[in-house]
């Protein structure tokens, strides 16, 4: 049994301007232990996704499709039963370490309220717990620092802190969105690898939400890019750096700037910007921006062809050439 | 350099800086003045409040008679009046406030996390209440229930919980939206924890202010309400009862209005002041 099926997942809110469609029909898996990274630009559904998962999203949000965890469907738990999942089995961290921890409480009384509740721990017994988990993310000196307040730590240490709680229970799946992106490249490579090492201690999956390339390169196992809120090419981390066929993808890859290019190249973009998603395009959503699309990119939707063991693209230029 | 082992919260370190702004700890000092004298005063003076001495009526202000601020009409030692009337008008306030605190902050965090149509019925219901009249409200109060200092509390703490709620669900409002309350729900925590454990502590520093500023407010009210005779009953009194008397004896013996008038006035300004320096202090824009 895998731990996460998503399947033809559907995420739309209900605006005064008419319905977006944020998510549109997305289906991936995840299985125990490894680690998905989750691509793409603002807007291409990604953050919605993982708030789907969670049962968070806005409550102008309509869900259609399947989310199960272990063979459970997620989308028809009742919000006490779903309160018994996350932060217990499924944990988040999210973006802005800032603002994610409560400006009046001590880390202590945040850390130890999660197993309060969820383990019914006393006290003294889950402030142990909660001092073991801030070694484990290195914070020195953590048993005095425990009774410090989250304005008193670094970016850094705060997110390291938020890590320490998402993992207090020992989630079978942590949903990292944006983990290191308000942090400087120093700290994203020690909270990367941080990350990378509790993995391996833990043996939890992760599913890795990211703009940034360079972050899912260093942890993910397998990469998906999507686009306009539907997939557009999934495969294995190093297939799909070194052969992405989607023209997306290639493009995304393109514009990474490179040390080893010769000096003074100007920096590569991807024409033109991502559709609104109000409405649904007719054809492939990247279709306007598209550099190689055919005529009927513009009519039909491409689906999803199993191009080789475990990678999928969708994409009509595939389907040319078989 | 040795690194304290306890945190300092945010609380301590408004506290640090409502110690640097002078007015306010002025207020605060005045306050503590005006505090102890209330509780303690009229045990120094050799007169009770409703103690009357027919050789001296209407007299003004004089050590020799031990009436250190006069008495009024009917020969009561106003010194200890004062203070009398001071014990009342502050436990009102206090009391008063305190309910409307209790009430508006249970509400107005209630109706605003959950929001939707809870919360539509929830401050509609306060419009109604807010529509209506105080005083007929009061009116009615005393008829069915008799005077009773209780019921003054009741009753302006009814009214005053309304507005303590609207602030308190707009603030609810704002803090909703905030990643940490989104972090924990996402740590699987009930509604009920969050809005006590993260959204509640989160309040308070408006809710301070507030309360600084609606404890004056209570005590005029009071005042008012002594004023038209519906406040408290004689010979118990309070600032504004007093106030009352001593603006009839104005021309004849100003004192019976000065005294009581200079405390009401002192305090309500403690109260601002204080409210002013709680509020830069606690704003988040100067936090250093």
């Amino acid at each position: 049994m895998k731990l996460l099926e998503v399947e033809k997942l559907r995420v739309r809110f209900e605006t005064a301007d008419g319905p977006v469609h944020a998510v549109n029909g997305l289906s991936f898996s995840l299985e125990k232990g490894e680690t998905l990274g989750i691509v793409g630009e603002s807007g291409s559904g990604k953050s919605q996704t993982a708030l789907a998962i969670m049962g968070l999203l806005a409550d102008n949000a309509r869900l259609r499709g399947s989310i199960r965890f272990r063979g459970q469907e997620l989308t028809r738990l009742k919000r006490n039963a779903m309160n018994r999942i996350r932060g217990d089995r499924i944990a988040m961290i999210f973006q802005d370490p800032q603002s994610s921890l409560n400006a009046h409480l001590t880390i202590e009384r945040q850390m130890t309220e999660v197993l309060e509740h969820h383990r019914g721990m006393p006290r003294r017994a889950a402030r142990k717990r909660a001092v073991e988990m801030l070694e484990a993310v290195q914070i020195p000196d953590a048993a005095r620092r425990i009774r410090r307040y989250p304005h008193e730590f670094s970016g850094g240490m705060r997110q390291r802190v938020m890590i320490a709680m998402a993992l207090l229970c020992r989630p079978d799946l942590l949903i990292a969105d944006e983990p290191t992106t308000a942090l400087d490249v120093t700290v994203q490579a020690q909270i990367l690898r941080l990350l990378r090492d509790l993995q391996r201690e833990f043996g939890m999956a992760i599913l890795l939400i990211t703009h940034d390339l360079g972050v899912v390169a260093a942890l993910s196992d397998r990469v998906q890019v999507m686009y306009a809120g539907r997939l557009c090419e999934s495969a294995p981390a190093d297939v799909l750096f070194q052969r992405p066929l989607h023209p997306y993808s290639r493009g995304l890859l393109a514009s990474m700037p490179r040390l080893d290019g010769p000096p003074g190249e100007p920096l590569r973009t991807i024409p033109g910007t991502p559709p609104t998603l109000f409405g649904q395009p007719s054809g492939c959503p990247f279709a306007p921006r598209c550099p190689e699309r055919l005529p009927r990119c513009e009519e039909t939707p491409p689906a999803p062809l199993e191009k080789d063991e475990g990678h999928r693209v969708a994409c009509h230029l595939l389907e040319e050439e078989q | 350099m040795t690194t304290p082992t306890e945190g300092r919260s945010l609380w301590r370190d408004a506290l640090e800086r409502l110690r640097r702004n002078r007015a306010a700890v002025a207020a605060a000092l005045l306050l503590l003045l005006i505090g102890l004298l209330v509780a303690f005063g009229p045990s120094l003076s050799p007169w009770e409040f409703d103690q009357i001495d027919w050789d001296h009526i209407s007299a003004p202000p004089s050590l020799a008679t031990g009436h250190w601020f006069g008495t009024d009409g009917v020969g009561r030692d106003l010194f200890v009046r004062t203070l009398q009337g001071g014990r009342i008008s502050l436990l009102v306030g206090l009391a008063a406030t305190l309910v409307s605190l209790i009430i508006g902050i249970a509400w107005g965090a209630t109706a605003g996390y959950l929001g939707g149509r809870i919360d539509g019925l929830m401050m509609r219901i306060v419009d109604i209440l807010y529509a209506m009249p105080f005083m007929f409200f009061v009116i009615l109060l005393m008829v069915f229930f008799g005077r009773n200092i209780l019921l003054i509390f009741v009753a302006i703490g009814a009214i005053n919980w309304l507005d303590m709620a609207r602030i308190v669900r707009g603030q609810t409002l704002v803090l909703k939206q905030k990643p940490f309350i989104e972090a924990a729900v996402a740590s699987g925590s009930t509604t009920p924890r969050i809005v006590a454990r993260h959204v509640v502590p989160n309040l308070l520093g408006v809710v301070a202010v507030y309360v600084t500023l609606t404890i004056p407010q209570v005590i005029l009210v009071e005042s008012f309400l002594s004023f038209l005779g519906l406040g408290v009953q004689e010979p118990a009194t309070s600032w504004g009862a007093l106030v009352n008397e001593g603006a009839q004896e104005m021309e004849s013996a100003p004192w019976s209005l000065l005294f009581p008038a200079a405390f009401l006035a002192a305090t309500l300004f403690c109260f601002n002041f204080i409210g002013d320096g709680l509020r830069d202090a606690l704003d988040p824009r100067d936090r250093r």
